[in-house]
């Protein structure tokens, strides 16, 4: 995270193996079918990258036949296509919509309903426990972040969300080293990414040998390592594991974007009255498209409704943004009604203020909010515009 | 539990439109039972020809005013009412017909009757907020028969209803759809429009067309300015795009006004 140690930083390319099992692992497209299968006959959801609609997507997988093979996306501020590639690579894709988010912390949950035709009225609590468990397959080292942050969310304090902590504690992570860098990522100036460190059961690192993919395989928890031993790969070559590192310590250093994090907090709690908020205001369509995308944001709605006859009653949870007018309504009217103040709120919250509430930055330089902005705008040079002007002033 | 009060009267008017927004309400099926289990359908003459008299509870106004006549009728239908909702982008725009409010009317008259003495029209079509004091309006071309039955269901349970008035965008992603302007390049109004249709067109892979009119604070200069620049459109294009179903909402209208000038110069 952008104020944490630097330990947290890319560590440089090392070959020896880490995790529980010391060895790294080779599985092939077959072996990864077999995992999914293991993993579905062991009663998991299946949650990973496939082509839906022009997108890369995360969703349901049954069969490794699903994964985006030979497809990538190219983007830019609010621009993305998805590609075919000459290989059939499964994870080149950077910069999908979806995040972990939308299954940990589902956009729209009922919390409880109640019956009062009974006698004794009670909410009725949702039952979770006997949810599937999830089983997520080829985020990335900047998802793994994301998650972290919003473990600290959801449960670091007092008051754990419940709904929130069923599909976390249950969650298996497959995980994938980034072996190319969008040019909307950022993610090794925030030292989340892309070198995978810890938070996932198992980790990938994707190699093209002969226009067909391989896996490097490292196993970070006990349960990963006993679903690997089910599929009993051979051991990756000492050529492999240094091709998988050396292609991580590229796509790091090939990042375009780069977000200058050393005194973040203080440039924002000194620029309240910046020009610039007013400036980005102008391109800003308080749509809340980056909210929705961000893998971090976790701002939602509480709404109450009865059917007609007023005898049924439910309390309902929707993703919320702090680009709405509702959001900041108390009485007499919204707190931030300009799109000026929604910015900086946003910008404010995710960078600064975050930090004082969490410990930890509210951006993983994802790149998502850049990509997934109808016009385009990029909060990396918004921040360097408010260093330029604060510099100026 | 249960409500001891006799039922509300519900009466639906029907002004200058298509009558789309009122079949939405027939089209409810399933809970029409339930609606008239718990309000009185005292005035709807699209469902039924048994009339009973006023003053009403709540009043559903669909349509816009175009004509001399029902500019008075309004009134008579405020007066008589309790609370008045308006349904639909005619009722709170103007509509479709609202095209004529950038023209001259009286040209049309001419081409379409042969005998345009006989026609009594008005120089615009108004939405009904510009006539009496309007207690909610209902967005869509035509409206979101949940968001009606919510808004009914508010009013019978003495809460507040549950209706966005923030952009398409956040009922989109949701769902969990793709966005089709980035990820397509289609011109999506989505940005700019109220959420509560369910983001049907996106779901289908088709921009929003802003069929529930302008969200608040919306950024139309922006968002033509993305346009303009990455996607070509002409300035023809970009008075098209913002001059449909709620062409004479004030964000819209000056968003196509702006537009039209420049086309001018």
């Amino acid at each position: 995270m952008a104020d944490a140690s630097d330990s947290q930083s890319n560590p440089p390319v090392d070959p020896a193996p880490s995790g529980p099992d010391g060895e790294r692992k080779l599985l092939r497209l077959p072996d990864l079918d077999r995992l999914i299968g293991l993993l579905r006959a062991r009663g998991f959801r299946v949650i990973g990258p496939t082509v839906r609609d022009a997108t890369i997507m995360l969703g349901d997988i049954e069969s490794a036949a699903q994964l985006p093979s030979g497809w990538a996306e190219r983007v830019e501020a609010g621009f993305y296509r998805v590609e075919r590639r000459d290989d059939a690579a499964c994870f080149a894709h950077r910069t999908s919509p979806e995040s972990a988010k939308r299954h940990l912390f589902p956009p729209a949950q009922k919390l409880w309903r109640a019956d009062g035709s009974e006698d004794h009225p009670q909410p009725v609590v949702e039952d979770r426990s006997t949810a599937p468990r999830l089983a997520f397959l080829g985020l990335h080292a900047c998802d793994l972040a994301a998650i972290a942050v919003q473990d600290k969310v959801f449960m670091g304090g007092a008051y754990v969300d419940h709904v929130y902590a069923t599909h976390r504690r249950g969650a298996l992570i497959i995980a994938v080293q980034c072996t190319s860098s969008a040019p909307t990522c950022f993610c090794d100036s925030m030292g989340t990414g892309p070198h995978l460190d810890g938070g996932c059961d198992l980790g990938m690192t994707e190699l093209i040998e002969g226009g067909e993919p391989v896996y490097v395989v490292h196993t970070g928890s006990e349960e990963g390592a006993q679903l690997l031993a089910g599929l009993a790969p051979p051991p990756a070559s000492h050529a492999q594991v240094v091709a998988a590192e050396q292609l991580v310590a590229e796509a790091a250093a090939h990042q375009k974007r780069r977000m200058q994090t050393e005194g973040i907090k203080d440039l924002f709690y000194q620029n309240y009255e910046n020009p610039r908020w007013e400036e980005v205001a102008r391109r800003c369509l308080t749509c809340a498209n980056c909210t929705m995308v961000c893998p971090t944001c976790f701002c939602a709605n509480i709404e109450d409704g009865t059917d007609l006859s007023g005898r049924l009653a439910e309390r309902r949870r929707r993703w919320d943004s702090c680009y709405t007018l509702d959001f900041s309504y108390i009485h007499g009217g919204s707190v931030r009604y300009s799109p000026m103040s929604r910015y900086r709120q946003w910008l404010t919250h995710k960078l600064a203020t975050w930090i004082d509430q969490f410990g930890t930055s509210g951006c993983v330089g994802c790149g998502r909010c850049i990509v997934w902005c109808p016009v385009g705008i990029d909060l990396t040079e918004e921040v360097a515009a408010l260093r330029m002007s604060a510099r100026a002033s | 539990m249960g409500r001891k009060h006799p039922k509300p009267k519900l009466a639906v008017w029907k002004f200058a439109s298509c009558d789309g927004c009122q079949l939405s309400i027939l089209d409810c099926e399933d809970e029409l039972l339930d609606i008239a289990g718990a309000v009185e359908i005292a005035y709807f003459p699209e469902a039924t020809r048994a009339v009973v008299k006023g003053p009403y509870d709540i009043s559903l106004v669909e349509g816009s005013v175009t004509t001399p006549h029902d500019a008075e009728r309004i009134h008579k239908i405020r007066r008589a009412s309790t609370v008045l909702i308006t349904i639909g982008a005619c009722a709170t725009t103007g509509g479709i017909q609202a095209l004529r409010n950038f023209t001259e009317v009286a040209d049309y008259v001419r081409a379409v009757y042969p005998t345009p003495q006989y026609i009594e029209t008005l120089s615009k079509s108004t939405p009904i907020t510009d006539h009496v004091f309007v207690d909610f309006e209902l967005r869509g071309c035509p409206i979101n028969k949940l968001l009606l039955l919510e808004l009914i269901s508010a009013y019978l349970n003495g809460r507040k209803p549950v209706v966005p008035e923030y952009a398409l965008c956040l009922e989109c992603k949701r769902l969990g759809n793709t966005c089709v302007m980035v990820a397509h390049g289609a011109p999506c109004m989505g940005p700019v429009t109220q959420a509560g249709c369910g983001a049907l067109c996106p779901s289908y892979n088709r921009p929003c067309y802003g069929c529930f009119g302008p969200k608040r604070t919306p950024n139309t200069g922006s968002l033509a300015e993305w346009w303009r620049h990455h996607r070509d459109m002409s300035e023809e294009e970009l008075v098209r795009a913002f001059r449909g179903f709620n062409a004479w909402s004030e964000a819209f209208r000056r968003a196509s006004e702006a537009h039209e000038q420049t086309t001018m110069k």
